[in-house]
C-alpha cells in the first residue's frame, strides 16, 4: 500500500523589534552578554506588571500577512494561553487564538501551493539553563528573551514531502529576511519549527496527526517527516492507527521518540487578555504598512529570468543585495550585458566592488569596439576551419544551415572572441556558397 | 497634640504652608494615632514609621522653598491598601505567599502621590488578593470596624476604610474589583470614591480582574476624595487600558450647585429583603437631593441578582488566571500558602475556562455583562446619575463570612452591575442604624466623576448624616 504524506508546520519567529512585546524592555536576548539584564516588572511577570502591546512588532507580523498574501482583519486581539513551566512567569503566556492579525494566505513552491491558516504574534518565554552549581545540580532561568515578540505562522496540511517542505520553508525564510523583520537564526533558536505529520491512503485528511517537536533545521524537518513516513506506514499497514502524540526529533539518530500522549495534552484555558484593549487595524494603516513592502525574492528571481539569467544563478544574486544592486545599476545603463555581468559575478568571482558599474560597462564596450574586420586577417583564419572540419561543410551544403553557427563558434574561439561577427558571417557564407 | 479628625487634606496643606505645624508633627501625630488605635482595630499591615518620618523631614525643608508649594500633599501623610506595589516596602496583598516581597518598583498610584508629595505612612490589610467584602480573609488577621469593633469593616479595602473612619489617616487609598472601596465606606461611614474602570492606572496593582480592578480614594469629605482622585487619574503609558481621557481638576469645579440633574432610582435595587430601615435612609438622602435641586424619577433596570452570578464568573475566571503566576517557583513560598478563599475562586475559575465549558459559562456570563452594559447605557440615556443602597445590609459581625462562601457576592449585590459595565460610583454616608453606618451610593456614566462628586458634595454641605439615626 502506499501512502500520500501530509504535513502541516507550525513555524515560530522572533522578531528582531528594538525593544520587547510588552515592555520597553531592549529585545536583544542573543547578544546580551549577561542573563537578566533586559529585564522590568513586566517582562518578569511581578504582581502589577501590565503588559502594553508593541506597535512596531504588530506592523511587521502585518507586513508578513502582506507579503504572504494573508488577509488583514479588521479586529484583533490578544488571548491568554495558560500552563506552567518556569521560564513562564505570569503562569499565561500572551498569545492570539479566536482573532489572529493575518488569516489565511499562502506560498506557492514548484511542488504546489502551501496554504497558511493564520499568521500571530505572541511573546517568548524565558531561557532555562540546567546547570552544575557548587557541585549542584540547579535549573536557572534567563529572562533577556522572556516576551521577546514571536510570530507564528501555521499552514494548512498541504505539505506532501520532504522536498517540499524543504523548499517551502527556505523560501519563508527568504521572505522573512527580505522584509527586514528577523534573522531567522534556527542555530540561537530565532526560527523554531514544529510539524504535524500524517499519512493518508486517498489523499483525505487522517483521524490522527503526530506533532514533532524539537526541529532545529529545514533537514531535519524534511529528516522527520522521512522518519515519520516510515514508522507511521508500519503501524497502518498493522492494520492500527498511529497514537496522535507529540515527538521529539532526535538528530542523532534521524528518528521521533514519544514525549507526551493525548491524554497529557494541556487544556490552555484561553481566555481574552483583558489587559490589552481589543486592537482596531483601519485600511489606512494597512496601506501604511503595504508601503514597507521590498520586492520580494520570488519577484526578484521572475525578473532576473527574463532578463535572461541562469535560474540557478538567480537564486543566487538575489540574495546578496550589493550584487542586486549593481546589476540593477548595470540594466540602467546597458541592459544588453546584465547577462554577462551575472556570469562574471557568480562564476567568475568578478569582484564588483572593484569596479563602479559605468566602467564595467565601458571596458565591455570598448572591448566590443576593438573587433577584427579586416578581411585579409579573417579569411587564412575561415579558410583553416573550414579545411579541418569537411564533414559540416558537407552538412551545410545538405541544407543544414545551422551548421553556420558552428563555424562562426570556431573562428571566435580561434580569434578568442575578437573577430566581428557580422563580416566573420559574411564571408563564411561567401566561401561556403562558392 | 494635631487632632487628626479635625483635619482634611485641604486644611493640613494650608497649616502646613502657614507652618501652624510641620510635616514632622503632623507625621508623627498620624503614626500616634495608628499606633494607638491598632491594637483595636488591626487595620494596618505593614506601618512605616522610619521611612515616613524621613520622607516627612525632606517635606519639611521642601515646604520652606515656595518652588515646591503647587505639590498638592507635600508633606501630608497617607496610608495605601497593600495590593499596591510600594518600592522597596513589603506589599503582600495579605496573603502569606508575599509575605516577604519587596517590590523593585512603585505602582503608578503611588508614585503619583509621591510625586504630589504624599507621604506613605503604611499599608493597609484587606482580605488576602482583595477576595472578600470582609477583610476577615486577610492572612494577618481581620481588620475591626471602628464604629462597633465586634463587627467587620466590609472589604476588601477594610483596612483603609477602617483607618480613614477612626482617624488614623486623613486619606487613603483602596482598589475595587465590584465593591470593594465602596461597601468597605458604607459599612466604615467615610466616602468611598471608585472612578470609571481605565480611569486610574492599575500597573503595580496585585491583580484581581483585569477588566474591572480600579483604584480610587477612601476620604472622610468629598472635597478630599475630588482632591485624590485628580492626582491619581489619567492615562498611563504603562496600562494599554487607561484611555488619554483630560482629567478634570475635580477639587476646583466642585460645587454644590445640582439644579437640573436628574437622579434615577431603580426600584429593582430597593430590595424587599434588604435590612430594614436602609431603604428609607437612602431614599431620605434621595429627598435631601431633590431638595437642593435634583430631580428624581423612578426608574427599572435588570435586576441586580443577574450580577451576581454574572460577576462571579468573570471574576473567578480572573482570579485563576492572575494568580497563575504564585507558582511556587518565585517570592520564596510554595503554593500551599494560599487560602482556602484563594484557591476555591482558582478551582472555579479553572472550572470556567476549561475546554468544553468556557462557552458555557464564561463565554455566557461576557454576553450577559453586554447586556448590563445596554441596560446601564439605556439609562444614562434618560438620568444623569443613579441612586441605591451601596449595601443591603449595615456591619456584620466578626466571623459573618467564614463559612459562606458567596458571602461577597452577595454582600455587593448592588455594586456588582455597575462594576461590570465600568461605571463610576461613590459611596456617601447617610444615616446611621443601631450605630452602624448606613451609604448611598450614586453611579454615573463613563467619565462623569464630577456629576456624583458634585451630587455628593452638595449632599454633604447640606446635611450633618450623623443626626439621621435609626
Amino acid at each position: 500500500m502506499t501512502y500520500q504524506l501530509i504535513c502541516g508546520a507550525e513555524i515560530h519567529v522572533e522578531l528582531k523589534t528594538k525593544s520587547k512585546m510588552f515592555c520597553g524592555c531592549k529585545n536583544d536576548p542573543f547578544h546580551a552578554g549577561k542573563p537578566n539584564i533586559y529585564t522590568c516588572p513586566v517582562c518578569l511577570g511581578l504582581p502589577g506588571g501590565l503588559p502594553v502591546p508593541n506597535k512596531k512588532a504588530i506592523e511587521d507580523t502585518i507586513l508578513l500577512g502582506l507579503a504572504l498574501n494573508c488577509t488583514i482583519p479588521p479586529v484583533s486581539h490578544f488571548d491568554r494561553k495558560h500552563y506552567f513551566y518556569p521560564d513562564l512567569p505570569k503562569g499565561y503566556q500572551i498569545s492570539q487564538l479566536s482573532e489572529p492579525l493575518c488569516l489565511g494566505g499562502y506560498l506557492d513552491t514548484s511542488f504546489g501551493r502551501v496554504r497558511l491558516n493564520h499568521i500571530h504574534l505572541e511573546e517568548d518565554a524565558a531561557k532555562m539553563h540546567h546547570e552544575v552549581v557548587g557541585g549542584k545540580k540547579v535549573s536557572l532561568i534567563d529572562f533577556n528573551r522572556s516576551s521577546v515578540p514571536l510570530v507564528e505562522i501555521v499552514t494548512e496540511p498541504d505539505i506532501k514531502s520532504p522536498e517540499m517542505a524543504k523548499e517551502f520553508l527556505k523560501k519563508l525564510r527568504d521572505i522573512i529576511r527580505a522584509l527586514g523583520i528577523s534573522d531567522c537564526d534556527m542555530e540561537k533558536g530565532g526560527m523554531r519549527l514544529e510539524a504535524n505529520i500524517s499519512l493518508s491512503c486517498d489523499g483525505s485528511l487522517p483521524p490522527y496527526k503526530v506533532e514533532v517537536k524539537n526541529i532545529n533545521s529545514f533537514r531535519y524537518f524534511a529528516n522527520s517527516m522521512e522518519y515519520e513516513a516510515k514508522r507511521q506506514a508500519k503501524i497502518l499497514e498493522a492494520g492500527k492507527i498511529p497514537v496522535q502524540e507529540t515527538r521529539g526529533y532526535r538528530a542523532i539518530t534521524k528518528s521521533t521518540a514519544s514525549q507526551r500522549g493525548k491524554e497529557g495534552a494541556a487544556d490552555y484555558r484561553y481566555m481574552p487578555d483583558g489587559d490589552i484593549p481589543p486592537l482596531t487595524i483601519s485600511d489606512q494603516w494597512v496601506k501604511e504598512i503595504k508601503l514597507r513592502l521590498p520586492v520580494l525574492p520570488s519577484t526578484q528571481i521572475e525578473r532576473l529570468l527574463t532578463l535572461g539569467i541562469a535560474e540557478n544563478s538567480a537564486n543566487i544574486l538575489i540574495h546578496d543585495s550589493s550584487m542586486m544592486e549593481y546589476i540593477d545599476h548595470v540594466e540602467k545603463i546597458a541592459p544588453e550585458f546584465v547577462k554577462k555581468l551575472a556570469n562574471d559575478l557568480v562564476n567568475k568571482k568578478f569582484d564588483h566592488n572593484q569596479i563602479k558599474p559605468e566602467q564595467y560597462v565601458k571596458q565591455l564596450q570598448s572591448s566590443q569596439s576593438a573587433k577584427i574586420t579586416d578581411e585579409g586577417t579573417l579569411l587564412p583564419i575561415i579558410e583553416k576551419v573550414l579545411a579541418d572540419n569537411p564533414t559540416v561543410v558537407a552538412d551545410y551544403k545538405a541544407g543544414k544551415s545551422n551548421a553556420l553557427g558552428f563555424f562562426v563558434g570556431a573562428v571566435m574561439k580561434a580569434t578568442a572572441g575578437k573577430a566581428d561577427a557580422p563580416t566573420t558571417n559574411h564571408l563564411l557564407r561567401a566561401k561556403l556558397e562558392a | 497634640m494635631i487632632d487628626i479628625s479635625t483635619l482634611t487634606l485641604r486644611s493640613a496643606r494650608q497649616a502646613l504652608d502657614k507652618h501652624e505645624f510641620s510635616s514632622v508633627e503632623l507625621t508623627m501625630a498620624t503614626l500616634e494615632s495608628i499606633e494607638k488605635q491598632e491594637p483595636n482595630l488591626h487595620s494596618f499591615i505593614t506601618v512605616l514609621s522610619d521611612d515616613a518620618i524621613e520622607a516627612a523631614k525632606l517635606a519639611d525643608q521642601k515646604l520652606t522653598s515656595p518652588a515646591q508649594s503647587h505639590q498638592p500633599l507635600l508633606g501630608i501623610p497617607t496610608s495605601i491598601k497593600d495590593n499596591f506595589s510600594t518600592q522597596g516596602q513589603k506589599t503582600t496583598a495579605s496573603s502569606n505567599v508575599l509575605d516577604n516581597y519587596y517590590p523593585p518598583f512603585d505602582s503608578t498610584v503611588v508614585a503619583k502621590l509621591k510625586k504630589a508629595g504624599a507621604i506613605i505612612v503604611g499599608k493597609n490589610n484587606m482580605d488576602a488578593w482583595a477576595h472578600g467584602s470582609s477583610t476577615e480573609t486577610s492572612d494577618f488577621g481581620p481588620t475591626h470596624n471602628p464604629h462597633d469593633l465586634s463587627k467587620l469593616p466590609g472589604g476588601s479595602s477594610g483596612g483603609s476604610a477602617a483607618a480613614v473612619s477612626a482617624n488614623q489617616v486623613i486619606a487613603a487609598i483602596g482598589s475595587e474589583t465590584a465593591g470593594s472601596i465602596r461597601q468597605p465606606a458604607s459599612w466604615c461611614g467615610v466616602i468611598g470614591f471608585k472612578p470609571t474602570y481605565g480611569r486610574v492606572s492599575r500597573y503595580g496593582v496585585v491583580a484581581m480582574e483585569a477588566t474591572l480592578d480600579s483604584p480610587g480614594p477612601l476620604t472622610d469629605n468629598v472635597p478630599d476624595a475630588a482632591t485624590l482622585l485628580g492626582i491619581i487619574a489619567g492615562h498611563d503609558p504603562l496600562d494599554a487600558t487607561t484611555p488619554d481621557v483630560v482629567v478634570p481638576d475635580y477639587a476646583k469645579n466642585l460645587t454644590t450647585e445640582i439644579k437640573g440633574l436628574k437622579i434615577g432610582l431603580p426600584k429593582e435595587y430597593f430590595m424587599s429583603d434588604t435590612q430594614p430601615g436602609i431603604n428609607d435612609l437612602v431614599k431620605k438622602s434621595a429627598l435631601q437631593l431633590e431638595k437642593l435641586g435634583a430631580t428624581l424619577v423612578e426608574v427599572s433596570m435588570l435586576d441586580p441578582k443577574y450580577s451576581i452570578a454574572d460577576y462571579t464568573i468573570i471574576q473567578r475566571s480572573g482570579v485563576s488566571s492572575n494568580l497563575s503566576r504564585y507558582d511556587g517557583v518565585r517570592y520564596g513560598h510554595d503554593r500551599t500558602l494560599l487560602g482556602s478563599e484563594a484557591k476555591r475562586r482558582i478551582m472555579l475559575g479553572t472550572y470556567a475556562l476549561s475546554s468544553g465549558f468556557y462557552d458555557a459559562y464564561y463565554l455566557r456570563a461576557q454576553q450577559v455583562r453586554m447586556l448590563l452594559k445596554r441596560d446601564f447605557d439605556r439609562i444614562f440615556t434618560q438620568v444623569d446619575a443613579i441612586l441605591a443602597p451601596t449595601s443591603p445590609s449595615t456591619a456584620l459581625p466578626i466571623g459573618s463570612s467564614l463559612n459562606h462562601p458567596m458571602f461577597g457576592e452577595i454582600a455587593d449585590v448592588l455594586i456588582e452591575g455597575s462594576s461590570l459595565t465600568g461605571h463610576t460610583g461613590v459611596n456617601i454616608p447617610v444615616g446611621l442604624i443601631k450605630g452602624l453606618p448606613v451609604g448611598t451610593q450614586l453611579i454615573a456614566n463613563h467619565f462623569c466623576e464630577q456629576t456624583i462628586l458634585n451630587l455628593a458634595y452638595a449632599y454633604e454641605q447640606a446635611t450633618n448624616w450623623k443626626e439621621n439615626k435609626l
